[in-house]
């Protein structure tokens, strides 16, 4: 049963195990951590697996093995330290929103800390749709923990038993005098610190600020210009940089004359290992002395897109590639359920690479004192991020300092520290900081896509409907979502890692949109191949309670069988469940029988994922995760060809804009009587299937590889 | 090269060479961070700012072609601590998520809204097409057009 033993595990490896980019840089030196001052603390001892280091060692009322802290100053305010990083899928309101559920004060006066490796406890990254489920309830404990200590320290100024006070609005209360203390009166002169274990929590049906659709915070410092991304920051006497880049990837650099740029006013060539850069007074110049950079390159002959799906095949990992799960699971005889069945079908569905495209390219800028270095960089793991650093320059955790301001999106793609290394580096060398923002061309070329994939499925199926046979096979691509969640006694799932011939990492959902595309296709195969509705083989199939209600559900709201296909109007349905939320999603496609081109005129998406947490912010997570999903489903892919990418530009990577999807509807089931999950990433995962199936409905055509139709459907 | 460039109502003088992108010099001289670098190909909007009312990428527009044409960026909208219409629109209608793209959104409503007050939804999608939201919020968007247009 190895796919599904050590789950987190495999996916953190998945996460994490990007290859990094090689720079060999030399030596560096120490820093320290200074934290709050006076006030209440509390602090929330981490899990084991979380427990792996501190933000801090040298304050010795925190103590190692905390993941999360909430401070309330001499002032009232309420600081809540978290090293998770808000990208825009808005964890910095729903967070916010948990605290001030459980504290009793108004979201305005609490601060939330985030993503600072001086500041904030260690936290292995914001991936995963994690921080709803771990996060929030660790700050709501921080957060109850802390009213109960308020509640204490009032009950001893008022001379009264705790029991007749309440907390409201920050404040402690006793309704029956009118007493009150605010918080700021409760916490000023205190130097007050516990360490907490667990809390009470109120439940979902009894929350009041949490569950309740939630302003983004900050949100008017988005429409002014005013939040200050990376990409905008600047530091006294700050230089610009600009990074040589190969003309290949596995290129090596011969021979390099700088000499011209070198004699620019305000240059600095630097050259380390196998890393060039140079800096310069403002960003024109630093291009400007790149292009006179003379460098001469030699690279191997590489695996080109022609030959991609075959060598995926072909060629088992070898390093870095590690995320290996120990061979297949198996349930029953495959063999024995092929054997029974009335239809048998093998089929091979592909996906390509893509790119995250985040607007924000990957930037930092990177300041150094006294053999320490602050980094400001866009990422979602600040101290993977300090890790990097720290190897790259020889320095203890203690001299990097990593800061994320709140970051133009990521989607998966900024795992590692490459901007932040290369700025880094360069401010060494120029002795003064230095911002490095990446251009559009590198973000496609030099940072790490969404691994492509081959998916072989076998599968077998009695004229009644009854699935008897299950085999998925999936190369590369990854292992998340493998699994089938309709009932099968016979199946054998394996995930193969391959040696890619591309620099690939996690993506929205990592492999689960590769692998749902793959078997929600071919769900609807099976079901066409023995005469029964698509939806009716699915609910045949499947006892899952929680996943039969969204497929239900989506079906209504969208009308399921109300209509006939057509030759010009499709439709298909496609669904799952993945990282403890569920997900069905039904399209309506147009085709245009002129020219063949195709239309995605509606999607109707239900999704659960337990007690919601902002109503509002779980709608504009659903909607953009479909808009997004539509462009790996329809037109994306990276093209490559002998270690060079062929379209590194946004003219030529065509991404979801404005005129490609008419109409949205989101269905939500809220269970409040449900522990709350992620909602970031599966929301994408039913789009593609679902719009492929519809493709089948009108046409009879049965498209196996994303993207589906990059060139419109004439021409595929 | 000096050049005298009128933005927000405002005239900077700036010593710089002609062919500096106006996205540049507004970021790094004068400090007018909301317009954003998303591709430099004029491709994605980050960049949008408005020459005379009319929405421009800035990124693929030299200095030195601006002339006396007046600059509005997205600082420039907000009047007396009131936010324009359209910033308002989108606020309510939290018609963002990482709103790294915002500011051009923002902007190139302005500029539709100066053409066509009244636009029906598909001319706010033809129209804003060349604006790229990564995150997926085209129908908050379109509804916070809407929404401004109005209210006027």
């Amino acid at each position: 049963m190895a796919t599904r033993t050590n789950e987190f595990d495999l996916e953190l490896q998945e996460q994490c195990g990007i290859r990094r980019l090689s720079y060999g840089f030399e030596l560096g030196r120490r820093d320290f951590f200074k934290l709050m001052g006076a006030g209440v603390l509390v602090c929330l001892a981490a899990t084991p697996f979380e427990a792996q280091e501190s933000g801090d060692d040298d304050d010795e009322t925190i103590p190692k093995t905390v993941s999360a802290w909430l401070h309330i100053g001499e002032d009232g305010r309420v600081s809540v330290f978290t090293g998770k990083s808000e990208m825009g899928q808005n964890i910095r309101t729903s967070l916010t929103q948990q605290v001030a559920e459980e504290l009793h004060v108004p979201m305005s006066a609490i601060t939330l800390v985030m993503g600072d490796t001086a500041l904030t406890p260690f936290d292995i990254g914001t991936f995963g749709s994690r921080t709803t489920p771990t996060m929030g309830p660790q700050l709501r404990k921080a957060a109850a923990c802390m009213r109960e200590i308020l509640l204490g320290m009032a009950a001893n100024r008022l001379h009264t038993d705790r029991s007749t006070l309440v907390a409201a609005d920050g404040k402690i209360r006793n309704p029956r005098t009118g007493q009150s203390l605010s918080f700021a009166q409760l916490s000023r002169g205190q130097r007050f610190a516990t360490v907490i274990e667990d809390a009470q929590l109120t439940p979902a049906s009894g929350w009041h600020v949490a569950g309740c659709p939630t302003p983004k915070v900050e949100g008017r410092a988005f429409v002014t210009g005013e939040h200050k991304y990376t990409t905008d920051l600047k530091q006294p006497g700050m230089m610009y940089g600009k990074v040589l880049r190969a003309p290949a990837f596995r290129a090596t650099l011969v021979s390099l004359d700088s000499s011209d740029a070198e004699k620019m006013s305000g240059v600095k060539v630097i050259r380390d290992g196998a890393f060039v850069g140079v800096v310069a007074p403002d960003e024109f110049m630093a291009a400007k002395a790149l292009a006179v950079l003379k460098a001469k390159w030699e690279w191997p002959p590489q695996i080109s897109e022609a030959q991609l799906f075959k060598s995926l095949r072909e060629k088992r990992a070898t390093q870095g590639q590690s995320y290996d799960k120990n061979g297949a699971d198996v349930r029953g005889s495959v063999e024995e359920g092929l054997r029974t069945a009335d239809k048998t079908l093998a089929q091979t569905y592909t996906v390509s690479y893509i790119a995250h495209t985040p607007l924000e390219p990957r930037a930092a800028v990177a300041d150094w004192h006294d053999g320490k270095v602050t980094v400001w960089t866009g990422s979602q793991r600040p101290f993977g991020v300090r890790d990097e650093l720290a190897d790259a320059f020889r320095l203890s955790h203690q001299q990097v300092r990593v800061i994320i301001p709140d970051t133009g999106s990521a989607y998966g793609g900024k795992h590692t520290g490459d901007a932040a290394l290369e700025a880094a580096r360069l401010a060494k060398a120029a002795e003064k900081p230095v911002k490095l923002v990446w251009t559009r061309e590198e973000e496609f070329t030099w940072s790490y896509f969404r691994p492509s994939g081959v998916i072989d499925i076998k599968s077998g199926a009695r004229k009644d409907g009854i699935i008897t046979a299950w085999q998925h096979d999936n190369y590369n691509s990854g292992s998340s979502g493998i699994e089938t969640p309709y009932n099968v006694p016979n199946q054998r799932i394996e995930f193969h890692p391959s040696d890619a011939p591309l620099r690939q990492g996690s993506y929205r959902g990592l492999a689960a949109p590769a692998n749902f595309f793959a078997r929600e296709s071919h769900m609807d195969e099976l079901a066409h191949a023995i005469g029964m509705d698509p939806l009716e083989f699915r609910l045949k199939n499947l006892t899952d309670a929680r996943l039969r209600a969204v497929f239900q559900a989506a079906a209504e709201k969208f009308g399921w069988g109300r209509q006939k296909s057509s030759p010009t109007c499709g439709f298909g349905i496609g669904g799952g469940t993945e990282k403890g939320s569920y997900v069905a999603t039904c399209a309506e496609i147009g085709i245009d029988p002129a020219t063949g081109e195709l239309h995605v005129e509606r999607i109707v998406e239900a999704f659960e994922c337990g007690a919601v947490m902002n109503p509002d912010g779980l709608e504009n997570q659903i909607t953009g995760a479909i808009t997004q999903g539509l462009g790996g489903a329809l037109f994306e892919a990276i093209h490559f060809d002998h270690g060079k990418i062929l379209n590194p530009h946004l003219a030529q990577y065509r991404v979801p804009r404005f005129v490609d999807l008419l109409r949205v509807e989101v269905v939500v089931l809220d269970r409040k009587d449900l522990p709350s999950a992620g909602a970031g990433e599966t929301p994408i995962m039913g789009v593609a299937p679902a719009i492929a199936n519809a493709i089948f409905s009108a046409t009879g055509i049965r498209l196996r590889g994303l993207p589906l139709v990059p060139n419109g459907l004439e021409k595929t | 090269m000096v050049y005298v460039l009128e933005v927000n109502g405002a005239g900077h003088s700036l010593e710089v060479p002609a062919e500096r992108s106006l996205l540049s010099v507004l970021r790094d001289e004068l400090d007018l961070t909301g317009t954003k670098y998303g591709c430099g190909e004029g491709q994605c909007g980050a960049c949008t700012v408005l020459l005379d009312g009319r929405p421009v990428r800035s990124c693929r527009t030299n200095v030195g072609s601006v002339g006396k044409r007046k600059i509005t960026t997205i600082e420039g909208l907000e009047q007396n601590g009131h936010l324009h219409p359209v910033q308002q629109a989108f606020l309510e209608s939290e018609a963002f998520q990482c709103a790294y793209c915002t500011s051009g959104m923002i902007i190139s409503a302005v500029g539709l809204l100066g053409r066509t007050p009244h636009p029906t939804e598909e001319e706010i999608r033809n129209q804003m097409n060349g604006n790229v939201c990564r995150c997926g919020t085209y129908s908050r968007i379109i509804a916070a057009v809407k929404q401004a247009a109005r209210r006027g």
